[in-house]
């Protein structure tokens, strides 16, 4: 019986090294360890031993069954690893093959830019106020300091609706709305679209977009002003942006000035991107004329305030390189999808 | 304006780096465009003298010069040119220099003409750059022989030989400064801004006996519109080219010299900023000058040849008879200088700014002399203008300036004076500027400060407040050194409810995978032929622009639709296989018996894709996930019809087209674009859109969300396969489920819908899945079947069976 035992655990062992699948494991077991395998019917013999052969031959029983099991579960761990690695090596993928494209929708440039500067100026308090783009003439001239035949109405090429009613050319005509309702501290901004009679060209749009600022209260200076913009441009281009302010004229401010920004490319040097002036040209700003805050009920003896209107379009296509301001307005998918 | 630094050295120190100039004129607020060297592209070229000059061996037009250009040897310069002679000066482009070739640099180099050595190029005016109008005496199409009026000193170079050398800057003059568009305006600003000295002489003529009333009268008939007029004589007027440091001075500033009356008065205008006329006085009928309004139906020939028609709110200069000049705009046709004029009267006037802007754009002629007088000047000057002018007539030798001048005069003569407060102007200006330095700029300016007022000079017509002392005084002090401070006192924003739930579209919207767009609010009208909207449509009342670019953006948009479908498009005809667009834009609603129309904001949306199918489902379902997302209440789709609010409803497929109602209210349109509209706009796949009004969603939607306890028992689902007619829409069955299954329901998803074998001809299958869960305990199945039950006995009711 010694030998029988010995002899199949010695065929256990062969028979287990030459299975090469996890499935034909169980089928093993089944034959030598199971309830009916070959271990048990020579258990079953037992009873024909000696009562002195009986333990030693069940010692052995159990030592060779617990061997077979042993070499069952080490062949099993080993066919499974192997196997993993088979199937690992056949599922390796080209990870360089593109991605699957999932949609995700973009806002426009524009609306980027304009949020971005919007939430500059809710940190500092101020509101957002909209108005209407059709305007009447009062709103968008008079009341701006600019009665009928003002000569900087030049530069400013409206398109009218009737003689009383045009197209908003600036959206200063929110402030003087936002005037004859609020009574100051005013800080507001007011963005949105204007129009002006310009043809189609890469820097000019008869529709743009414009974000006009306006702070009314007492002792308001222009060095509140100046403060006001320089933080707006260290928010926008970072801590290094610096303006400079340089005296210009417009009907509404006195003083008034112009803002540029140092050229990013040369830092003041002057480079073909500044036109070699160091600086470009960013926007027009100024302290609210007493008569426009006359005419819309404030004081100016008593209250002063500052105003400045910023181009959308000029500081977004800064900020993205674009070089043709029709790239905005045509919504090329292939553009959209850059942002 | 274009300004000679050559003429502003006359009248002040600028003898700075021309780029120190320019930084500091432009930060004290005279903004230079550009500047430049005249003659800048021309390089190497020397006054030459002819030596000797001979036929070319080989060719019966062309000429063998030796040429002496200061070098040791003279050079040998074969020319074409027939006008050449021995002694004659010329302007030499030597090896390696360069010229003009039709306007544009070119490089000359020596080589052989026909077998002979030319070591150069003898050069013509326009070769140089210039005309006969710089240079009278020389010819078009000849060699340029430099006249006595140039330094002809061989080797110098020709530019300076020539004065052709200025320096040109280009201002921006803003248009409360008139008096910057002068010579001497300049000349103030610079003498204010680098502190130096100002040379400006008071013009003085010495005159001939004689009395200028025999020749001339004015009278001032409409005295409001012209506050002054000064007319003087000037006889035995000779005619002839003037002086070249009055041509290149001319030049300079982008005038082309005529003659030497002519000259005058153009500069006069660019040195004092005071437009200037001269009539011919054989012309003047009547030996009258009437400043007055038109007459009705009287019309004008101006000088530009165009008779016009005069109104009569315009003011014209008008001899016994007619107008002879539109006042400070043009003159009339035989007004002006001619070859034989003998007398002329000159003109120094001041007319109404308003009433010249007027004028001059009613009849379509903006000149140099209305744009100057539409920004407003002040009378005072007229008087400096004529006796500059009358001084450079004696200075030329043009003609005898008669002794007396007739003035009429209706200036005010109370200088305007503003309150003057160095404390006021510190704390509004934010700056710590001692009172003296305040003084020393504004005397600078020509202001005096007296009393507590500061008196502004009369030429400066912009001072009206405190604040533009302010200007003034900071513009000087520098803008730049005005500190940057933070407003004080705390102020706290948010946007509003509308904005946020505008930006909660938005951000529904891209998330969604569907592109944010931009597009211009003025449409064409064809656009509503294009989209096919019947021709009673309301929306093709539009508010229309009187003056548009073109007829493509002449209404202001009454539907955004046009806009998106524009844009989706553009995008086809780019080839690009898909487009997910949207926009949140105003249309633009004509009210009665309201000013201003009214400007509600709209989403649109677009969408064609060639890269998957999509179908109406794939819109419905960015259009539910929007609304979903901004917290719209329930919402229904319902087939569309002509009958719906929306009048795009004709660009529609009317077969796959749904209204979105909450409330009973139509919010929005959406479907398939109709093939035709589809054609309309050259897309040949189809496209989906809609267009969704968004304050009328905002009142129908709400931010407030309260989180649903997250569910502790299991669902119970049950599956339904349901036949119906082919018509019942598929909400209807939704509508009745969730009704019969009551509380427990938590979900219906229709995941079926089938028609054909098995099912009976104008049925079809709808499959369900019913969720249905309980917050208090695990449902037992005879209470979901119990709801089956019920479901069944309901849709019994419309005809509805379970599928076996």
């Amino acid at each position: 019986m010694k030998e029988q035992l010995k002899s199949i655990e010695e065929r256990a062992k062969d028979e287990l090294s030459k299975i090469g699948d996890v499935k034909l494991l169980e089928d093993f077991r089944v034959r030598f360890l199971g309830k009916k395998g070959e271990i048990t019917s020579i258990l079953k013999q037992m009873g024909k031993l000696s009562p002195e052969e009986r333990p030693v031959v069940g010692q052995l029983a159990n030592k060779v069954r617990a061997d077979i099991e042993e070499a069952l579960n080490a062949r099993k761990a080993e066919l499974k690893s192997r196997m993993e690695e088979v199937r690992l090596k056949e599922e390796s993928i080209d990870v360089t093959l593109p991605g699957k494209p999932m949609k995700i929708g973009r806002a426009h440039p524009l609306k980027v830019t304009l949020e971005q500067v919007e939430e500059v100026f809710l940190g500092m308090g101020f509101d957002i106020v909209e108005g209407p783009e059709v305007e009447t003439d009062h709103y968008c001239f008079e009341a701006l300091n600019m009665p009928k035949h003002h000569p900087a109405r030049d530069t400013q090429d409206t398109f009218y609706i009737n003689e009383n009613v045009l197209l908003r050319t600036q959206t200063s005509s929110v402030q003087i709305r936002t005037m004859e309702k609020r009574k100051p501290p005013i800080r507001i901004i007011s963005p949105g679209s204007v129009y002006r009679s310009d043809a189609v060209d890469a820097t000019h749009s008869p529709i743009f977009h414009q974000i006009e600022g306006l702070v009314v209260d007492k002792g308001i200076t222009m060095a509140d002003l100046k403060g006001t913009l320089e933080l707006l441009m260290k928010r926008l281009y970072g801590d290094d942006a610096q303006i400079r302010l340089r005296p210009h004229h417009f009907p509404y401010t006195e003083p008034s000035a112009e803002v540029d920004l140092m050229c990013f490319n040369c830092h003041g040097k002057g480079c073909s991107m500044c036109k070699q002036e160091g600086w470009v040209e960013l926007l027009g700003s100024g302290m609210v004329h007493p008569k426009v805050l006359a005419e819309c009920g404030i004081d100016p003896e008593v209250y002063s305030g500052f105003a400045f209107g910023i181009g959308l379009e000029r500081i977004t296509m800064g900020r993205y390189s674009i070089n043709d301001m029709r790239l905005l307005y045509e919504n090329d998918m292939r553009f959209l999808e850059q942002f | 304006m274009d300004l000679s630094m050559r003429w502003l050295a006359d009248y002040v120190d600028c003898d700075m780096p021309i780029k120190d100039f320019v930084a500091g004129i432009t930060m004290s607020g005279s903004k230079v465009e550009c500047y430049g060297e005249e003659g800048d592209y021309l390089s190497n070229v020397v006054v030459g003298k002819v030596l000797s000059i001979e036929r070319h061996p080989d060719s019966d037009h062309m000429f063998t010069t030796q040429v002496d250009i200061g070098e040791d040897e003279p050079v040998q310069i074969v020319t074409g040119a027939q006008n050449v002679n021995q002694g004659d000066y010329v302007p030499v482009a030597k090896h390696k220099s360069v010229v003009l070739h039709e306007g544009k640099p070119v490089k000359i180099t020596k080589g052989k003409l026909r077998g002979v050595v030319s070591n150069g190029m003898l050069c013509s005016l326009g070769e140089l750059g210039l005309t006969v109008h710089d240079f009278p005496y020389a010819i078009e199409d000849g060699i340029f022989i430099l006249g006595e009026d140039c330094d002809r000193t061989v080797g110098t170079d020709i530019r300076k030989a020539i004065g052709f050398d200025d320096v040109k800057v280009e201002f921006e003059i803003t248009s409360n400064r008139p008096d910057c568009l002068s010579v001497i305006g300049l000349a103030r600003e610079t003498a204010a801004t680098f502190n130096t000295q100002l040379r400006v002489k008071k013009p003085e003529y010495k005159g001939v006996d004689d009395d200028v009333n025999k020749y001339l009268k004015v009278k001032i008939h409409n005295t409001d519109l012209c506050k002054r007029y000064i007319g003087a004589i000037v006889k035995n007027v000779k005619i002839e080219p003037s002086p070249r440091w009055m041509r290149e001075r001319l030049r300079a500033c982008g005038v082309r010299p005529i003659n030497n009356l002519v000259d005058i008065t153009n500069f006069v205008m660019l040195e004092y900023g005071r437009p200037m006329h001269a009539f011919d006085l054989r012309y003047v009928a009547g030996g009258e000058i009437n400043v007055r309004n038109a007459r009705a139906g009287e019309s004008i020939t101006t000088l530009d040849g165009e008779t016009r028609q005069l109104s009569e709110e315009m003011l014209v200069i008008a001899d016994a008879e007619k107008p002879v000049a539109v006042a400070g705009v043009m003159g009339g046709e035989y007004s002006g200088i001619m070859d034989d004029t003998t007398t002329v009267v000159f003109e120094s006037a001041c007319f109404d700014g308003a009433s010249v802007r007027t004028t001059a754009k009613k009849l379509g002629m903006r000149t140099d002399a209305s744009a100057r007088y539409e920004k407003g000047l002040d009378p005072h000057e007229c008087y400096e203008a004529l006796m500059r002018a009358c001084q450079l007539v004696e200075e030329l030798g043009a003609g005898e300036v008669v002794k007396n001048y007739i003035d009429e005069n209706y200036q005010s003569e109370t200088p305007p004076s503003v309150e003057f407060s160095s404390e006021w102007i510190n704390n509004f200006l934010g700056t710590d500027i001692p009172e003296e330095e305040m003084i020393d700029y504004l005397t600078r300016l020509e202001f005096k400060v007296e009393n507590g007022r500061v008196y502004a000079p009369w030429f400066r017509i912009d001072i009206e407040c405190k604040a533009d002392i302010a200007e003034e005084i900071a513009r000087l002090y520098g803008y730049n050194k005005i500190p940057g401070t933070i407003i004080r006192g705390v102020a706290q924003a948010q946007r509003t409810e509308k904005q946020k739930f505008e930006m909660s579209v938005q951000r529904a919207m891209t998330a969604m995978g569907v592109n944010e767009i931009s597009t211009f609010s003025f449409i064409s009208p064809r656009y509503f032929d294009k989209i096919n909207l019947p021709a009673e449509s309301k929306l093709r009342n539009t508010v229309t622009i009187m003056n548009p670019l073109g007829e493509d953006t002449s209404v202001m948009r009454t539907t955004l639709l046009p806009s998106v479908l524009e844009v989706a498009a553009r995008n086809f005809s780019y080839r690009n296989p898909e487009c997910y667009v949207f926009e949140m834009g105003n249309e633009y609603i004509p009210r009665d018996g309201e000013v201003l129309p009214d400007e509600p904001l709209r989403l649109g949306i677009a969408v064609y894709d060639t890269t998957c199918k999509i179908d109406f489902y794939t819109l419905k379902g960015i259009v539910e996930g929007m609304l979903k997302k901004v917290g719209a209440k329930e919402f229904e789709f319902e087939k569309a019809d002509a009958k719906c609010a929306f009048d795009e409803f004709s660009a529609f497929h009317p077969g796959r087209t749904a209204i979105i109602k909450i409330d009973g209210n139509e919010i929005g349109i959406l479907g398939e674009l109709h093939p035709r509209v589809a054609e309309n706009y050259g897309i040949s796949a189809r496209v989906y859109a809609a267009k969704i009004n968004i304050p009328e969603l905002m009142e129908v939607s709400s931010d407030v969300k309260t989180y649903k306890p997250l569910p502790k028992y299991p669902a119970t689902t049950r599956d339904l396969s349901l036949i119906c007619d082919e018509e019942i829409p598929v909400a209807m069955l939704e509508r009745i489920i969730k009704k019969a299954v009551g509380g427990i329901l938590e979900s219906v998803t229709l995941f079926d819908v089938y028609r054909g074998e098995q099912i009976q001809c104008g049925k079809k299958s709808v499959s369900y899945s019913i969720s249905m869960r309980s917050l208090d305990g695990t449902l037992t199945d005879e209470q979901a079947d119990k709801a089956m039950e019920r479901v069944l006995k309901e849709l019994k009711g419309i005809g509805v069976e379970l599928r076996m």
